[in-house]
């Protein structure tokens, strides 16, 4: 198992080293890919909801400055800024910050794709999956401004509530937190 | 000549804060008139709504290879021009990503798709990312109904062109069929927006 887990390092690392990195991960990524990396992911559990499942865990109303990402495996700028958010969950996490990273991969790709890229960039972010096809429904419930672009992330404290259709660099990123932050 | 200098800057400045908002905008909205182009097809040739003398309207889909949601509706977007096209609603597609950031959707790689999926429609390249602003498409599949009239191309729906990506055969409702059968009935569409999710258009 450990040389699997090994096996994999070593592809997406030759992927790193690439310059066209990113984009990699979304131009090969075509539905009837048949390359497929296989990993041992029995081990990582994933909660996976429909849009009244979500609904609660993005609209908590508790003390703690809540940061949302939408994103998927197969979006490349959203792999891209993925660190971004890992590094605010870490560096802000005795700040009352809490981070949830909600993927929207395809479910046949759980076990494929979602689950093995968990394991091998070591997300310490609360990850769960949404799967909910009815996207008329909850993309204007999220924010009426949302077109369905990602990735898309939402800050909210309370009632204070941001909803961002872009990406973000890490320094931007911190500044929207900060806003939260400060009293 | 001071004064001038002052107005030249002050123009500027009125030149380029319009510019700012013209990007800020949103694009069309239904009922707006959409912009005509003259794109490059995968068969080299120029192509322009304007050619259609015979088309009562159009499906303006914006869409790419590499992204999962535009491929996922890849034989969807191919029926749709198979039914419509010859009732006078022919499938436009123009790709308006970055081909420098995805190579993957670059004139080669659209012509090698075409022919693999047999696609029946012009499949343009958006040459400058000109054209998709305008129209304010932000994702791939992103799209555009629209109806010739006497003051231009209309725009008569927006969004997905249906509400299941991921079965076509657990779809509900059929959006885009829905809306333009409405508009060769001569009836109102009752859906005219909608939203989904797409793979954001690479810059």
């Amino acid at each position: 198992m450990k040389q699997m887990v090994f096996l994999f390092l070593i592809v997406v690392l030759s992927c790193k080293n690439d310059t066209s990195g990113p984009q990699l991960v979304e131009s090969t990524e075509v539905l009837e890919s048949a390359k497929e990396v296989v990993v041992d992911v029995s081990d990582i559990n994933l909660e996976i909801y429909d849009y009244d499942g979500l609904e609660p865990l993005i609209n908590k109303k508790d003390d703690k400055i809540h940061v949302v990402n939408f994103w998927a495996t197969w979006c490349a700028p959203c792999v891209k800024e993925l660190p971004y958010f890992e590094a605010i969950n870490e560096k802000y996490k005795d700040d009352n910050v809490d981070v949830l990273l909600v993927s929207l991969d395809f479910p046949k790709n759980y076990d494929t794709k979602l689950k093995p890229f968990i394991e091998a960039h070591d997300l310490k972010s609360n990850v769960v999956a949404f799967d909910d096809t009815n996207q008329n429904r909850w993309i204007p419930a999220i924010n009426e401004s949302w077109s369905g672009a990602i990735p898309a992330t939402i800050i909210y404290k309370g009632n204070k509530r941001q909803f961002y259709e872009r990406s973000f660099t890490q320094e931007e990123l911190e500044i929207e937190l900060k806003q939260f932050l400060s009293p | 000549m001071k004064t001038l200098k002052l107005l030249t800057v002050v123009v500027c400045v009125f030149a380029l804060s319009a510019f700012t908002v013209k990007t800020d905008s949103e694009g069309y909205k239904v009922g707006d008139i959409a912009t005509d182009f003259s794109l490059e097809n995968i068969d080299g040739k120029k192509v322009s709504l304007s050619d259609f003398s015979d088309a009562k309207g159009f499906i303006v889909t914006f869409t790419c290879n590499t992204c999962p949601y535009a491929v996922a509706y890849e034989d969807r977007v191919e029926a749709l021009n198979k039914k419509y096209a010859d009732k006078g609603y022919p499938v436009i597609a123009i790709m308006p990503n970055n081909t420098d950031v995805k190579p993957g959707d670059n004139m080669e790689a659209m012509k090698a798709r075409a022919k693999a999926k047999g696609f029946t429609f012009p499949y343009l390249m958006d040459e400058g990312q000109k054209i998709y602003p305008q129209y304010g498409a932000t994702k791939t599949p992103h799209i555009y109904i629209l109806k010739k009239t006497k003051k231009g191309n209309v725009v008569k729906y927006i969004g997905a062109i249906d509400d299941n990506y991921k079965d076509a055969e657990a779809v509900t409702e059929k959006y885009v069929e829905n809306a333009v059968d409405a508009l060769l009935k001569g009836k109102e569409i009752k859906v005219k927006e909608t939203r989904a999710i797409g793979c954001s258009i690479k810059v």
